[in-house]
């Protein structure tokens, strides 16, 4: 079984709608939405939901006003500014129980924490394991975790060879998560000066933790001088282009009908993102993946 | 005044609207502009700024002396993130897993816990043509962005008007940039992934009792979904930004629209006033 993961670093980039589109052309996958504080995947694939979980992790203080005798000795050592006024801040809170093992008067208690819910569906192309963090909640990390731990289980089960991740923003703990043991990351830039720091960070990542990418740059025609400065650099660092795909308002249009691209129309970008799927197929033949390639460490 | 720049949706605009409207502010006011997307900060690519500063930003994480520490496990116990295990004559740290809460070398019965910092990423502060500039770089690698997101908002001066840029989303990494602000302004874009997030940003909102206002950004024939939405919610749209091959590709080459089309600046200075009002006013805060 192969995992690809598509990442982007800067957001915005098209990695969603790209993704919907290798859904579709991928012949049998479990697929996995790792955005978990901002998922859009299910949009386009429309879903029927299959089941639905709870995700409980974390704590937070709560202070029984009744015992509290207002000594300050909380507020003084907390290290997030969560208590004021003798009452935890729930947005600040961050769950290390502190202020729960110091108080004198044992006012404080630990609560668990409903922090999201985890779904499993069933789309036309595959099922689809996707979740809804909670508003302001943390541990986005490990909810990613599990949801991708649920998809292997079900590829394992139900004999799926791959399995394709949507990955979240940026490059912290739920890129870290998304990414660590993936058999290949594919990474969604733009010829945009944000584009092209961001993907020298996510790379950075990639590199950090030992899966191979490959390069896609969307929507190269809206500076193609700043797309060869990223073929350049692709060349120089010995990464792989695996597309070039131009800006159209195809994807937004097939978005909206809930219909991936390649499924509704078919133009010059659609020939493109069946060729750049054929080079990430190929690649993920290649790369044995993961881990194991800590050489690819610099 | 703190006016938060946040999205739900990537891409949406963000670093477009805070790096223009700082631009545009400052003959007005002492403006400063704290690019908190500490995970891919790029506002910097815009303003240029002269870096005059920087200070690494470091979690304090335990470390453990060993002819004091008995092994008794108490660390290990009271570690709500699993970053200490004890077992008989060693003790294991996991720096990577630590909030640096400081629990353990507070409860430490025998004092053998002290802390070290461990850097996780950068800050630097400078200037760009009169906008006082500061951002927070996350180390690659670095899963936990709070303590460099807490370290850029410790520059804010209330006494002139602060702008932050914040990353996408609306877990912990947001809520951070945003709390403590006067102003919530939220970028979208009139698509099905635009809208659906800009709702997520809205519940987000939500937690805070500020006032908030829209941007559409790459606006065009497909706005109502979004217009639909802010008026059922009562959420007042306070500028439109057209879908224009021109500002894209200046915010390509990293050249802010206020700076590339200065008719726009206009429009920003008129943002401000607006978002001035109704923070004054008190007006545009979302029913919880």
């Amino acid at each position: 079984m192969k995992e690809l993961v598509v990442l982007s670093g800067k957001g915005g980039t098209g990695k969603t709608s790209l993704v919907a589109s290798f859904a579709a052309l991928a012949s049998s996958e479990v697929l996995c939405d790792c955005d978990v504080d901002a998922a859009d995947l299910h949009l386009v694939l429309q879903p029927t939901r299959r089941e639905s979980h709870e995700f409980w992790t974390g704590q937070i203080a709560i202070i029984e006003g009744d015992k509290c005798t207002q000594c300050g000795l909380c507020q003084q050592l907390c290290r997030f500014q969560a208590i004021r006024d003798f009452r935890v801040d729930a947005k600040s809170c961050e769950g290390c129980g502190f202020c729960f093992h110091v108080c004198p008067v044992g006012a404080i208690t630990m609560q668990d924490k409903l922090s999201g819910h985890w779904f499993v569906s069933d789309t036309r192309y595959g099922p689809l394991v996707h979740a809804r963090l909670g508003i302001a909640q943390q541990n986005s990390g490990k909810l990613v975790a599990l949801i991708r731990q649920q998809a292997k289980q079900i590829a394992q089960k139900d004999r799926f060879d791959l399995i394709i991740s949507d990955g979240p923003p940026g490059i912290g703990c739920p890129v870290i998560s998304s990414l660590s043991g993936a058999n290949l990351a594919l990474v969604v830039t733009e010829p945009t000066l944000s584009g092209i720091h961001d993907l020298e960070r996510v790379l950075g990542v990639c590199r950090h933790f030992g899966v191979s990418p490959l390069v896609c740059i969307n929507k190269y025609d809206v500076n193609e001088e700043n797309s060869r400065k990223i073929e350049e650099y692709c060349y120089s660092q010995k990464l792989t282009i695996a597309g070039k795909i131009p800006f159209d308002d195809a994807f937004t249009e097939s978005i909206a009908r809930g219909i991936p691209l390649v499924e509704n129309c078919s133009n010059g970008t659609v020939r493109q993102i069946e060729s750049l799927w054929q080079r990430i197929f190929e690649s993920l033949d290649r790369y044995q993946g993961g881990l194991k390639h800590a050489d690819l460490r610099l | 005044m703190i006016i938060a720049v946040a999205s739900g949706k990537g891409g949406t605009g963000k670093t477009l609207m805070a790096t223009s409207l700082a631009l545009s502010l400052k003959e007005k006011a002492r403006v400063q502009l704290l690019d908190c997307d500490v995970e891919e900060p790029n506002a910097h690519l815009l303003l240029n700024p002269a870096i005059s500063g920087r200070e690494p930003v470091c979690m304090p994480v335990p470390q453990i002396e060993k002819g004091k520490c008995n092994y008794c496990g108490k660390c290990a116990q009271v570690c709500a993130y699993h970053a200490i295990a004890v077992v008989p004559g060693y003790v294991l740290t996991f720096p990577e897993l630590c909030h640096g809460c400081g629990a353990c070398s507070y409860l430490c019965p025998e004092g053998a816990i002290s802390e070290v910092g461990r850097e996780v990423g950068v800050v630097e502060w400078g200037n760009s043509d009169g906008v006082e500039f500061v951002h927070g770089r996350l180390n690659v690698g670095e899963p936990l962005a709070l303590p460099v997101i807490r370290k850029v908002k410790q520059f804010a001066n209330r006494d002139g008007v602060v702008i932050v840029d914040v990353s996408p989303g609306t877990s912990c990494p947001v809520v951070e940039a945003v709390k403590g602000s006067d102003f919530c302004l939220l970028v979208t874009e009139p698509t099905l992934f635009g809208l659906n997030d800009l709702v997520l940003a809205v519940s987000m909102v939500r937690e805070f009792d500020v006032p908030c206002g829209v941007v559409i950004n790459r606006a065009g024939m497909k706005d109502g979904l979004v217009r639909d939405y802010c008026e059922k919610e009562g959420i007042p749209i306070l500028l439109t930004i057209p879908l224009d091959m021109e500002i894209a590709r200046l915010y390509s080459r990293g050249i802010p629209l206020v700076v590339g089309l200065p008719e726009w600046r206009r429009h920003f200075i008129e943002l401000f006033d607006k978002i001035g009002d109704m923070v004054h006013e008190g007006t545009g805060r979302i029913k919880r």
